[in-house]
């Protein structure tokens, strides 16, 4: 993004950040504008949502990070679902100031919020996947850069959000978006599978394929095509009705292709290859860093010498692409603690750290984590140590206390239960009980409303919260997944309370150890193979007395 | 515990800050909800917020709460008045909790 347009698009939202104070717009005027920066209203404070963009950042933009949490917020920030940062107390009067810092390293907050083109999502292993067809970053932001500000879309009948991926494992929820893009081959040429009329929420649906194997060249105009066709057919009279995945549903799969192919041959031709070289540029922006191979010996020499650190390096490293080196996943889920939330010192020992020994790169994860994604093997004992004088070594990634969970009503003006309490009762339960260690891998998500920000529908265990009568209650569903075989979960029986639900999700994990196979099989394969009754016996163990 | 009939308090966010404030019966808006206007007449609630609403310049989304007057003082009778009268019910995260796990 050109320094340019941000500080002319800086300087024109403080010029309406100060006409709205001197009362010259209403706030029925000034909230689009706000929302297009994005600045929410919530329960206490405005909230500053940072556009990280798909996730990528580097060490010096993780400190300016630091400086505005310290500076114009209360020391910390709030890593999202959609690999952003919030901020949750900036005064309105000092966000033109910390939007102006965002821009010294290129950073911006706009289109994190209204109806438009979202900050685009992606594979937070990107670049580093082992099972990597392409580094996706490069689309991503050819994406970006034709999306923000994009004229045409400024105004859609509600937000729309875009995933990228190009790996051959989903590991950005690409059927749950608006549109996604998978990153094919095809008799070794590169190609694009477009996914359509995925979304969670009150109505959630997985996305389908909209086109199998797009050529390069015509991803754009494609895309393009895509967004024109729901701008039109999108319907405005019901902003529940009005994401592509009602559109998608009410006029059918094969009717909205038809209209995007008519719509692509209208705009194909306007696209004359600078897109295509814009791309080959990113491509090289975004080229692997040098990682030579180095011993790995004091790798494993601390693995057998120090159990945490052997501890860490089991639950916390994703294979890489290159031998003698690892994926790092840093857990923001201390148990007990708040998911995704980080200390501005954190931020900068973890800036420091990215430096010594992980290239400065770093990505924010859809899981509310942060992945450093180029270690090599013979750095990881100093780094996990560095990890852990900062509290940030919590061996937990893709356990049962790895829990994502919104902001809820602690924070949310839309939410209508809290998460947060909960899910740090649920990590201090698993963890205290040893239950985190016994189950091994399984998925908690915690939303606090309807709109599902946690993906709670796609959960191992999924939890929603909600207002029952001016109660706190917490449905449960069972059985969903994120990924390739993304489906939603199913609902257990009547919600429990706000003091029930922790010995509920208990009973529910000390039934899936006797229910399971095998210490390999997770949770979901359990529930297809078992069925909903016997968690349901656990679950409502006098009901099911009564009933039997 | 003894308590009294419910009344209402304008609440609303100020403008500037984003804080959450009400509106007392000085027609200034207060950080505490203690010093609020408790209001035990309809009419004159909605006239309050009126008043409120009019205050474009100083607060946003301007409106009612119901609110018990106990021994403790006022409480809100809705958990998201409560939250937004007491704060976040969890802890915001701590410079100095940096340690070693």
């Amino acid at each position: 993004m050109s320094q340019d347009f941000l500080a002319t698009r800086n300087a024109q939202f403080r010029h309406q950040v100060a006409r709205r104070l001197a009362g010259d717009l209403t706030e029925e005027e000034f909230k689009p504008l706000r929302l297009m920066n994005g600045v929410y209203l919530q329960l206490h404070a405005y909230m500053l949502r940072v556009a990280v963009p798909y996730g990528t950042l580097n060490a010096d933009q993780l400190r300016a990070l630091a400086h505005i949490a310290d500076k114009w917020d209360r020391g910390y920030g709030h890593v999202t679902t959609r690999q952003n940062m919030q901020f949750n107390w900036p005064r309105l009067t000092d966000i033109p100031d910390m939007l102006d810092h965002l821009a010294t390293v290129n950073l911006h907050a706009i289109q994190t919020s209204g109806n438009t083109i979202r900050n685009v999502t992606a594979d937070p292993f990107a670049g580093a996947a082992a099972d990597e067809i392409a580094d996706p970053r490069p689309l991503a932001e050819l994406i970006r850069l034709w999306s923000t500000d994009h004229p045409e879309f400024q105004f859609l009948g509600r937000k729309f959000k875009i995933a990228v991926s190009g790996a051959t494992t989903d590991r950005a929820v690409l059927k749950a978006h608006d549109l996604a893009v998978r990153i094919r081959q095809n008799d070794g040429q590169i190609g694009y599978e477009v996914l359509i009329g995925g979304g969670l929420g009150r109505t959630p649906m997985v996305g389908q394929t909209l086109a199998e194997f797009l050529p390069q060249a015509d991803l754009l105009p494609y895309l393009e095509a895509v967004l024109a066709t729901y701008n039109l057919l999108g319907r405005r009279d019901n902003k529940y009705k009005a994401r592509i995945k009602i559109a998608v549903h009410e006029h059918g799969l094969e009717n909205l292709r038809d209209l995007v192919e008519i719509e692509f041959a209208r705009r194909r031709p306007t696209f004359k290859g600078a897109d295509q070289a814009l791309l080959t540029q990113l491509e090289q922006q975004f080229a692997l860093p040098v990682l030579p191979l180095r011993d790995a010996a004091p790798y494993y020499t601390a693995r057998d010498a120090d159990p945490g650190f052997r501890s860490f390096t089991d639950t916390n490293l994703a294979p890489h692409k290159r031998a003698g080196h690892a994926i790092v996943t840093v857990s923001l889920k201390p148990y007990g603690g708040t998911p995704g939330d980080i200390t501005s010192d954190q931020m900068r020992i973890l800036a420091d750290l990215a430096d010594r020994h992980a290239h400065s790169e770093l990505r924010f994860t859809p899981e509310q984590n942060i992945v450093l994604p180029h270690v090599a093997l013979a750095d990881l004992p100093a780094l996990y140590h560095g990890l852990l004088a900062a509290g940030l070594a919590t061996a937990n990634v893709g356990r049962a206390s790895d829990i994502i969970a919104c902001p809820g009503m602690d924070y949310c003006a839309l939410a209508t239960a809290r998460s947060i309490p909960l899910a740090q009762d649920l990590s201090a339960m698993l963890h205290d009980t040893g239950l985190d260690g016994k189950l091994g891998k399984l998925g908690i998500k915690i939303s606090g409303c309807i709109n599902a920000c946690a993906h709670h529908h796609l959960a191992d265990i999924g939890i929603l919260g909600l207002d029952r009568g001016g109660v706190e209650t917490y449905q449960i569903t069972l059985g969903g997944a994120p990924g390739d075989d993304m489906r939603v979960g199913t609902r257990t029986g009547p919600g429990f309370s706000a003091d029930d639900i922790v010995p509920a999700i208990e009973r529910l994990a000390q039934a899936h150890l006797v229910l399971r196979r095998d210490a390999d099989e997770g949770f979901s394969a359990t529930f297809d193979r078992v069925g909903m009754a016997p968690f349901k016996a656990a679950l409502y163990p006098e009901t099911t007395k009564i009933s039997a | 515990m003894s308590t009294q009939p419910n009344f209402h308090v304008v609440t609303a966010n100020a403008l500037d800050t984003g804080d959450v404030v009400y509106l007392t019966g000085c027609d200034e808006w207060s950080p505490e909800i203690l010093t609020a206007e408790f209001i035990d007449d309809t009419e004159h609630a909605d006239f309050r917020l009126f008043v409120a609403q009019g205050q474009t310049r100083l607060v946003v989304d301007a409106h009612l709460a119901e609110v018990e007057i106990t021994d403790n003082g006022p409480v809100p009778l809705t958990r998201r008045e409560a939250l937004r009268a007491q704060g976040p019910s969890v802890a915001a995260p701590q410079p100095h909790a940096i340690a070693a796990e």
